[in-house]
């Protein structure tokens, strides 16, 4: 025992502080979560209730409204990520090492901002009134101005455009590092087959680029399944007649707006089994994956 | 010849792209400064014609912003530092040293890492609520240590650090502690700075988390603050974006500052957008 300790103390020390706060904080609470999921657990007491909680969120009109409008951003949204990051990637990639850090900054500067902060703008740009920056350049191109987030049915159009109007820098960083890494050999090999830079890059670049599409899928999927400042801020918590209520925002105002936790936590396990399911997809994607 | 003709339309494009990237922030700026008659004009103007400084004197004189900024510093500041302590013994531990348990360990620690944090949300409120530490800056601050992102990045690049000097040093008497101090935590210094710059700006930028911990408006990081202005000045956009200005600006600093570590952060596993 006394062996055992002085052998492996120090490195039981060295992880105690990190692995404590990780069970107290992150590990317990996953737990926790589904088992609130089972509760009516209000403001004040609860009882184990199965999983009539998830009986009433499939019945709940709204929790679906939420559940389709995280889906839907989340498509529009990945998609459109996905395409910028690796378009820009591959136009910076063909320049020379100074255009390039300064294309990845130029990209990834607006990224180092909150949330919350960007949401205020896009709150200001779409704002209902003629003034509003949206409406003055519908008005430049000839249209007539529109009530944006002022109006049910343009309110999750006008979140999903202000995440889609921004180059995802994290994207562009990963896939040009990636780019950089590739092995010129079949480039070559394709020359000599006189292949054209854009047959180049659909057959060999992107099919090369599957390990990091995958990855981007996975953790712009997750991140966009979390969408909450954008709609706190850009439409008051959710928008007229629900319009832009997402998931993460459904949690919020249920939990701690209306104290109903049991329920709550019933979304959180259902957000918590999306995330999962997108992470397992990628997995079994990258295993059929050999030869990469 | 061939090389400016084809690259021209490629830089035309990227500087497009760069330049509505970046709008937002501009208009954000561009409305702070203007005076209240401009931020309502139709057509808006995109080039600003009179500038003043009066928007910010206002939020200075009718809204705890200052107050906002030193709490986000605080909170900010003291998570990123234990992170750098933390992370980089458990990091060194899991690159260096073997113990019974210790891929299990790993394992539980990694396999958390895509959950999404509002999961946790509501257990770790009950946490706090019975130890008696809602409304309090222990309350904000303590379970930001237990993100586990800064000991991935750490253990990757310690692994990646020659043992001979680690041997040498215990050879020459040193103990495990010294080890670390004095072998591991200098040879790590461009990964700690990757993690104080990501970990900073992450709690800096950390939004839902203190709105649900913190009830006192004096103790609220300022991106809380902001969101109640919006509730205060629902319409009054000079103020708000104004607000939004004096939020962004530190970050934009520490940017530029340390642009290299922010690139690096990301290819090393910390995609946020």
């Amino acid at each position: 025992m006394r062996a055992a300790l002085r052998r492996y103390g120090w490195s039981y020390l060295f992880v105690l502080p990190t692995f404590s706060l990780f069970v107290v904080f992150t590990l317990l609470p996953v737990l926790q979560a589904f088992g609130l999921s089972l509760q009516s657990a209000r403001i004040v007491g609860g009882e184990w209730i199965g999983l009539q909680n998830f009986v009433t969120l499939a019945e709940d009109p709204v929790f679906r409204q939420a559940l389709g409008n995280t889906v839907l951003y989340s498509l529009v949204v990945v998609a459109a990520q996905l395409t910028l990051a690796l378009v820009v990637a591959s136009l910076i990639q063909p320049l020379g090492r100074k255009s390039q850090t300064f294309y990845r900054a130029l990209f990834y500067l607006p990224l180092v901002n909150s949330a919350i902060l960007v949401a205020m703008v896009w709150r200001w740009i779409f704002n209902p009134n003629p003034f509003g920056l949206a409406n003055t350049v519908l008005g430049a191109v000839g249209f007539e101005p529109l009530l944006w987030i002022g109006s049910s049915d343009q309110a999750l159009a006008a979140v999903i455009l202000s995440a889609v109007l921004t180059i995802p820098g994290g994207g562009v960083v990963l896939y040009s590092a990636a780019m950089g890494s590739l092995p010129r050999e079949l480039y070559e090999a394709a020359e000599v087959e006189g292949a054209g830079a854009l047959t180049k890059w659909w057959y060999i670049t992107i099919p090369l680029l599957k390990p990091t599409t995958l990855y981007l899928l996975v953790i712009y999927t997750i991140l966009a399944f979390q969408v909450f400042e954008r709609v706190y801020v850009m439409t008051s918590g959710g928008g007229p007649n629900n319009a832009t209520i997402t998931i993460v925002q459904l949690i919020y105002s249920t939990a701690f707006q209306f104290g109903r936790y049991g329920l709550a936590s019933a979304m959180a396990v259902v957000l918590f089994i999306m995330a999962v399911a997108v992470a397992v997809v990628q997995f079994r994607s990258l295993r059929s994956d050999v030869e990469y | 010849m061939s090389s400016i003709r084809t690259k021209l339309p490629v830089h035309l494009v990227l500087l497009a792209a760069g330049v509505l990237s970046l709008f937002p922030l501009y208009w954000l700026f561009l409305t702070s400064l203007s005076p209240a008659q401009y931020v309502v004009k139709v057509p808006p103007e995109i080039i600003p014609r009179e500038i003043t400084f009066s928007n910010y004197q206002r939020l200075f004189e009718t809204t705890p912003i200052i107050r906002w900024l030193v709490n986000t510093v605080v909170i900010a500041g003291v998570i990123t530092g234990f992170h750098l302590l933390f992370d980089s013994m458990a990091g060194y531990a899991f690159a260096k040293r073997r113990f019974p348990g210790k891929d299990l360990m790993f394992w539980l620690v990694v396999s958390t890492l895509t959950v999404p944090a509002q999961v946790t949300l509501i257990p770790v409120f009950f946490i706090l609520r019975t130890i008696g530490l809602l409304d309090t800056y222990p309350g904000v601050i303590v379970p930001g240590l237990a993100d586990v992102f800064g000991v991935f990045l750490m253990k990757q690049f310690i692994q990646t650090l020659p043992s001979e000097l680690e041997q040498a040093a215990r050879l020459d008497g040193a103990s495990e502690w010294q080890v670390y101090t004095r072998i591991i935590l200098p040879l790590s210094k461009p990964a700690l700075a990757v993690l104080a710059i990501f970990t900073f700006n992450r709690y800096w930028n950390a939004f839902i988390f203190p709105l649900v911990i913190l009830r006192d408006p004096a103790k609220y990081p300022v991106q809380v603050g902001l969101a109640t202005l919006q509730g205060e000045f629902n319409t009054d956009f000079g103020m708000l974006m104004t607000g939004a200005a004096v939020a962004a600006i530190p970050m934009i600093v520490v940017f530029f500052a340390f642009q290299r570590y922010f690139i690096e952060g990301i290819r090393v596993g910390g995609v946020k957008g």
